[in-house]
């Protein structure tokens, strides 16, 4: 897929209809997305590979909030340190972050780019939609 | 294949928009206009410093007073009461005060600077979308219908989310629309003049930080001091001790009236972390027992220690505003008010409204009938996929 057609997608993107994908509350305040499959994207994918990439998205959000070990360690040395550390040092959430922004290019570019459609990523609509230019 | 002539723009391909840094998407044949950052057209009433790195609420003249008087209480320990005490009893006395002290600055000062936690309005489609599921849900009526509600259950209790009019979404549970900073805040605590911030989501393990550690600043404070007049008076009699070091006086009425606000804060604000609530669900009485015999906490970890450890040793969230980020004319601008009428797809949100500075001022606080023009819009590009002002509705 040459880039070219990926940036006209982008232009014309803002232009067309959109499917959100919602929040699923079910589990707290966390960061995850419904599963469902949404009916005007019947005919523009198969099933299995969209809950695939939610799932996915899901897993990663609860890997960056995910409260254990890792995440006490980095609160304690942040605090010790006036949180001044963060300076040098990227927090885990921002890691995972930059992981999720390759896994959705990679996505729109083997997956839904041939078939004329883009994922938006999450953190650009405030952790609300996934958002789906058709 | 280089774009622009500034070195932050990106090469021409498909990129993710990255939330740190700006990737311009202009085309070689336009002209450069200015870029301008997302503050600067930021939909609340929050001020903004050093170019987006600072984010406070409007009212900042209660912060002022609170630094003041950290400031001139600490400066005057500092300097009218440590060297005796240095010398009377031990070094180390100045020494921990000064730790304390600069820790108390730095979690006031990241309190009141950070993003609390704002969730970004509804972009036009998003709204649209909304509004369409609704409707679909209601049957559609001409005028703007009663306040919408959301239903959903989190462990086994069921919870209301509400539909903010004014950021035209669905807010999640914990988060709550600060009326004075006009956001919706993620895990809204409460909105503290004193910081002169929203207290949310992101702050909030600073802002307990900065109460707790007043406190004990507070009480060291107020301690060493009146040890210091005590032994003062062993030498030279009490009234001698209170002429010679006037300053004392200040600092004990000033610590004497903090403390019990500021200990009591501490205390009531451990047990909301211990039993992970907010302010806000405290007051309104959310989670008791009065309300029903089954309800609780579904967000509770069962246990204290959990609680607090999740407060505050938890992952820190990215803000999700990107204050600094450059506004890009392809991507869709907030969403205008919709006064019962739906709109759908994104052309409303190409057409840019020029808008002088002074309508920006004097944007009106009511949210759903907002006037169109009162938020700034970039200059159009001069390109053909802009397209022309549309006249206000």
């Amino acid at each position: 897929m040459s880039f070219h057609n990926l940036q006209e997608l982008r232009h014309s993107a803002s232009l067309a209809n959109k499917v959100f994908i919602q929040r699923d509350y079910s589990e707290g305040t966390t960061c995850k997305f419904q599963t469902k499959f949404p009916s005007e994207l019947e005919s523009r994918i198969e099933r299995t590979l969209f809950e695939d990439t939610v799932k996915t998205l899901n897993n990663y959000y609860a890997e960056a909030e995910k409260i254990g070990g890792q995440s006490y360690l980095e609160g304690c040395l942040a605090c010790a340190t006036a949180y001044l550390i963060f300076l040098c040092m990227e927090t885990r959430y921002e890691k995972v972050l930059k992981k999720i922004a390759k896994y959705i290019q990679e996505q729109n570019e083997k997956i839904y780019a041939p078939r004329g459609l883009l994922i938006t990523d999450p953190i650009e609509r405030g952790m609300r939609v996934v958002s789906f230019p058709l | 294949m280089h774009l622009g002539v500034s070195e932050s723009m990106r090469e021409c391909e498909y990129s993710q928009i990255s939330t740190r840094s700006s990737t311009p998407m202009e085309t070689p044949y336009k002209k450069r206009t200015p870029k301008k950052r997302k503050w600067e057209s930021f939909p609340g009433r929050n001020k903004f410093y050093c170019d987006g790195r600072i984010m406070m609420a409007k009212q900042t003249g209660v912060f002022y007073l609170t630094l003041v008087l950290i400031l001139v209480t600490c400066g005057l320990f500092f300097t009218f009461d440590c060297p005796f005490l240095a010398q009377t009893l031990t070094p180390v006395i100045p020494v921990i005060g000064g730790v304390l002290f600069m820790f108390v600055l730095g979690t006031l000062l990241r309190t009141s600077f950070s993003d609390p936690g704002v969730l970004p309005r509804a972009t036009p489609d998003e709204a649209a979308d909304l509004e369409r599921q609704i409707d679909v849900a209601n049957g559609s009526t001409g005028y703007r219908p009663p306040p919408r509600t959301k239903e959903v259950v989190i462990n086994g209790q069921t919870v209301k989310l509400k539909y903010c009019f004014t950021c035209k979404i669905f807010r999640p549970p914990r988060a709550s629309h600060c009326s004075l900073c006009d956001n919706c805040v993620e895990r809204f605590d409460h909105h503290c003049p004193w910081v002169g911030n929203c207290v949310g989501r992101r702050n909030y393990r600073f802002f307990y930080m900065f109460i707790l550690s007043l406190s004990f600043l507070t009480i060291f404070i107020f301690a060493f001091v009146i040890t210091h007049i005590i032994l003062r008076s062993h030498q030279t009699g009490f009234l001698n001790a209170l002429k010679d070091s006037p300053a004392s006086v200040l600092e004990v009425v000033v610590c004497f009236f903090s403390v019990w606000s500021i200990v009591g804060l501490s205390g009531f604000h451990t047990y909301l972390i211990s039993s992970n609530q907010t302010t806000n669900e405290d007051i309104k009485g959310s989670w008791s027992s009065k309300r029903g015999k089954d309800n609780y906490n579904p967000y509770s970890y069962g246990n204290i220690f959990t609680n607090c450890c999740a407060a505050l040793c938890g992952p820190l969230p990215p803000s999700l505003i990107d204050r600094r980020g450059f506004i890009q004319s392809d991507t869709p601008q907030l969403a205008p008010p919709t006064n019962g009428i739906t709109m759908y797809g994104a052309t409303q949100s190409q057409q840019s409204h020029m808008v002088s500075e002074s309508e920006t001022e004097s944007v009106t606080k009511t949210s759903a009938f907002r006037a169109p023009n009162s938020f700034y819009r970039p200059p159009p590009l001069l390109s053909s996929s802009s397209k022309a002002p549309s006249p206000s509705s």
